[in-house]
């Protein structure tokens, strides 16, 4: 799948649940895109270094979200 | 002047062992004192501030750090853990006060320059404070503020050729036993291997994308000095496939008293003479060994390398010639739902660089499976006991051993498949009911 319509697809999916959820599985991701995992890691790892995904960890356990909407942001601004 | 009272915290230090407490308040001290003049780069008395947090935490019975968040080095989805107080009016020290992992270096060798190093740069861009190690191995520098995460990352890299370990769903900095360079016992290059795989495998250190944690460990020997077996997702576990080398002459000196058991491990306390038959001969858990006439014999198909003998009679027993690893795999000891011990799936492989048969036969499939399979937040263990460690066996493509089994009728793992079976599992009920009544 190209670059482009994989970003499209995830910003996509992960706006639609923004209300509910702000932080994602790998997995949710991938089943998103509609790749195999090895397929899908490429692309994702992609969507971060231009910064349209960012990380959170507890520390055993990552998750992604879109740039600026995570679970941080949530409790340091208080919604 | 401490900055807070801390009369619970101070508790801690009356126990009979050293404590945390007091080291805490070591560095608490000398950052106030600051003799060395260092630039300090987060808050000067942060350390005073945890211990204030961690007293109100104990007065309150709760934490009162927020869980995780997003704090990284760029491009890096471990290394770091955000840690946040959620009282930071009263402790503005420790407000941000993230974890940072350090790769440890392969059997935990250092120089003393290097360990100096490290001290400094944490001085100056954290708290001072060290874990050497956290349980997954690597170094751990604990608390520094958000902007000086790159910081510390640009110094390691760049004056330290030092990297950041793993966190998160991520493969974990692998660690393994001294190994060869301090143990006469190693199997295989623990060093060798641990190093090879944490460069091979950069890209599953740095980026989650499995469901959970995996880990590798290294352990040159069953005696297991990481604990390899009992905690890492794959588990490489040195062994060798001949008899253990019995050299006579050294047994019998055991006996007589000329050597001290154990290598005088247990000398603290007169134990009264060495007996062989009861310390070695009747603790052989599978009862493969015998002495008689002054000679001592293992029946090595029988014997399961538990190391036993070896242990207590060093200088008269060692691991055979040919040597390798076994691999295991699923071990995990999490907190929540009870400690799992790693699943024999390679009986021996021979451990040689560049380790080809290893990463492609092992390692990648299960990763494969496990990727495509894995629920979030389920380890391998878990995922082989859920689809079975016949699917493990399948998508690695080993045959089903023996071994792999730890007695008769106990192995949940194998099931037959209908097409395994002649006839299937449809049965003729008519045929059935002439020889056996309802
Ligand atoms: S695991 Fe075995 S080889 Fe490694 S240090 Fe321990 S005793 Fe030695
Ligand atoms: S290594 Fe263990 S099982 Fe093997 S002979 Fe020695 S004590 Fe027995």
């Amino acid at each position: 799948m190209e670059y482009e319509e994989a970003k499209q697809k995830i910003v996509e999916g992960l706006t639609k649940k923004l209300k509910t959820k702000s932080k994602f599985y790998f997995n949710d991701l991938a089943k998103i895109i509609g790749e195999k995992p090895r397929v899908a890691k490429k692309l994702i790892n992609q969507m971060i270094t231009e910064e349209v995904l960012e990380y959170w960890s507890s520390g055993s356990t990552s998750m992604y979200g879109l740039k600026g909407t995570g679970k941080q942001a949530h409790s340091e601004h208080e919604d | 002047m401490a900055k807070h009272e801390t009369p619970l915290l101070d508790q801690l230090e009356t126990g009979p062992w050293p404590s945390f407490v007091t080291d805490i308040k070591r560095e608490a001290e000398s950052r106030a004192k600051n003799e060395k003049n260092v630039e300090y780069q987060i808050p000067q008395d942060c350390c005073d501030d945890l211990l204030g947090v961690l007293e109100l935490s104990y007065k309150h019975g709760r934490t009162h750090w927020k869980h995780g968040g997003i704090v990284g080095v760029f491009g890096y989805g471990g290394g770091v853990i955000g840690r946040y107080c959620d009282q930071p009016e009263m402790f503005p020290g420790v407000a941000h006060f993230h974890t940072m992992r350090v790769s440890q270096p392969a059997g935990k060798f250092y120089t003393t320059k290097y360990l100096e190093e490290i001290c400094d740069l944490w001085e100056r861009r954290g708290s001072g404070l060290t874990n050497m190690h956290g349980s997954t191995g690597d170094i751990i520098f604990l608390g520094t503020t958000t902007p000086q995460l790159e910081e510390t990352f640009w110094e390691l890299g760049h004056n330290l050729d030092q990297d950041l370990g793993g966190s998160g769903s991520n493969l974990r900095t692998p660690s393994d036993c001294v190994g060869q360079a301090r143990c006469e016992w190693s199997c295989y290059d623990t060093q060798a291997i641990c190093h090879d795989l944490t460069v091979e495998y950069q890209d599953e250190l740095h980026r989650p994308a499995f469901p959970y944690k995996f880990k590798f460990k290294f352990d040159g020997c069953p005696n297991c000095c990481v604990a390899s077996i009992a905690r890492s997702d794959l588990s490489f576990v040195g062994t060798w496939r001949d008899d253990i080398k019995i050299d006579q002459e050294a047994v019998k000196a055991y006996v007589g008293g000329e050597f001290p058991s154990n290598g005088g491990a247990h000398a603290g306390r007169d134990w009264g003479p060495f007996d062989i038959q009861k310390e070695v001969i009747d603790l052989c858990p599978t009862g493969c060994m015998r002495y008689e006439d002054g000679k001592l014999e293992i029946n090595t198909p029988e014997c399961t390398r538990c190391m036993h003998c070896i242990n207590v009679m060093p200088r008269a027993l060692r691991p055979g010639n040919d040597k390798g690893c076994s691999i295991l795999a699923g071990a995990k000891a999490p907190i929540l739902d009870g400690a799992q011990m790693g699943s024999l799936i390679v009986p021996f492989i021979k451990v040689e660089e560049p380790y080809d048969e290893i990463k492609e036969t092992v390692i990648e499939p299960i990763w494969d499976w496990w990727m495509e399979e894995g629920k979030n937040r389920e380890r391998l263990g878990e995922l082989m006991k859920r689809q079975g460690f016949q699917k493990l066996l399948e998508v690695t493509g080993f045959k089903p051993d023996p071994r792999m089994v730890q007695e008769p009728r106990t192995n949940p793992y194998i099931f037959w498949k209908e097409d395994e079976v002649e006839g299937g599992f449809d049965r003729d009920i008519n045929e059935f009911r002439k020889h056996h009544q309802r």
